[in-house]
């Protein structure tokens, strides 16, 4: 399975749904970087504020220990867009809802928040919904253009469907004798392709 | 914004994704220090200040050692994944380098592949009894000793293990061990035919 559904240290995909922002008020005098705020000119950020926070600062300063900040919920997981997952999941366009819905949904989780449990609910039904669709749709487009069926999809489901993508491709290249055909390697070829390119620009 | 500087490297390496190694950002990563000494900084001084007895500084010291360890994130993030694409680099174009994509390498980086290298040759010279055991063959599990191949660009004279020395000219078909032209294969010079 490609890395992007790992949550390790070094993930490119976990850091960039950790960027995500999310709504904050600040609780407690934070000095001296009034400048985080673009709306103010004062030099510290004073209680009341209210500004936008990527998810790994707010996971900081707000937790069960600290209460430097409070953080609400980004409107696509608040309960009136859960309600439109919960009519039609398949039909939403998730990848517009943030890219990372389900990672950054899930890192959400971790704020004691009341809806969480709801959240959770409702992540889980989402991807439920969608599943079969995707499945269904990664395995049966064989060279086709696939860009009407991913456009939708977040990034997590997009990796699932290049897996059956990879899958459908393997299994007709078995199908037709050509997995004993040795191949100049991948990497090879797009070095090749894009030193051509570069050559075609000078020219 | 802080680490702003740190997720643009994380940007650029999402970018080129497909395989291809993007010039080592030696500025966007020098950049990113400088603000985490920055930061560690004025960290170091609102330390102080609350030892001396003010108050409430608590908070920003957090924040800022959020966005240290973030940075810090990023930065190694930024290496490891460059690593890990050089690290297979080695299995593709196999010990030898093309110039371009070695241009875009820093120096150390050129050393860690080097030391791979050494590595992975130490260690196949070691297995497999006398004369060691080349892992990079027979990616593909092999059916025939002989493969018919063709060349796909002029390459030159190629010695085979008996002795005989033939010119791989351009579109010539030949008929060779196939242990002997997998690398061949792999580096795009000959093409296999499967009948």
């Amino acid at each position: 399975m490609s890395s992007s559904i790992n949550d390790h240290f070094f993930s490119i995909d976990s850091i960039l749904a950790t960027q995500e922002r999310l709504p904050c008020k600040v609780e407690l005098p934070i000095f001296r970087l009034g400048y985080l705020d673009s709306a103010t000119d004062g030099n510290d950020l004073l209680p009341g504020t209210k500004l936008e926070m990527p998810f790994w600062m707010a996971q900081s300063l707000c937790s069960r220990r600290r209460h430097i900040i409070s953080i609400e919920l980004p409107k696509q997981y608040r309960g009136s867009y859960r309600e439109i997952l919960d009519a039609d999941a398949n039909v939403v366009d998730l990848h517009k809802m943030g890219p990372y819905y389900y990672a950054f949904g899930t890192q959400l989780l971790r704020f004691d928040h009341a809806d969480g449990s709801d959240i959770a609910k409702s992540l889980l039904m989402t991807f439920q919904m969608r599943f079969r669709k995707i499945m269904d749709s990664s395995r049966n487009s064989f060279n086709e253009d696939t860009c009407s069926l991913t456009n939708k999809l977040d990034e997590t489901e997009r990796s699932l469907f290049k897996a059956g993508q990879k899958e459908l491709n393997d299994f007709q290249r078995w199908e037709t004798r050509e997995t004993e055909k040795l191949m100049t390697s991948k990497m090879v070829r797009n070095h090749r392709k894009r030193k051509r390119a570069a050559l075609e620009e000078i020219s | 914004m802080l680490a702003e500087k740190a997720l643009e490297l994380i940007r650029e390496l999402q970018r080129s994704k497909d395989g291809s190694l993007p010039p080592y950002n030696e500025d966007g990563v020098r950049q990113v220090l400088e603000e985490m000494r920055a930061l560690f900084e004025q960290n170091q001084k609102d330390v102080s200040a609350t030892v001396e007895g003010e108050k409430g500084l608590f908070s920003g010291v957090q924040l800022r050692h959020a966005a240290l360890e973030r940075n810090k994130r990023c930065l190694l993030a930024y290496l490891y994944n460059r690593l890990e694409e050089i690290r297979k680099m080695r299995w593709e174009f196999g010990s030898v380098l093309p110039g371009e994509v070695k241009y875009n390498m820093c120096e150390q980086e050129v050393q860690w592949f080097g030391k791979y290298n050494k590595m992975l040759a130490t260690y196949m010279r070691s297995i497999g009894g006398v004369g060691g055991l080349d892992l990079t063959q027979d990616m593909k599990p092999p059916k025939t000793l002989y493969i018919e191949v063709r060349c796909l660009a002029d390459h030159g004279e190629f010695e085979t293990q008996d002795g005989n020395i033939i010119v791989l000219k351009k579109n010539s078909q030949h008929f060779l061990l196939r242990s002997e032209c997998e690398h061949l294969i792999r580096q795009g010079v000959l093409e296999h035919m499967v009948h």
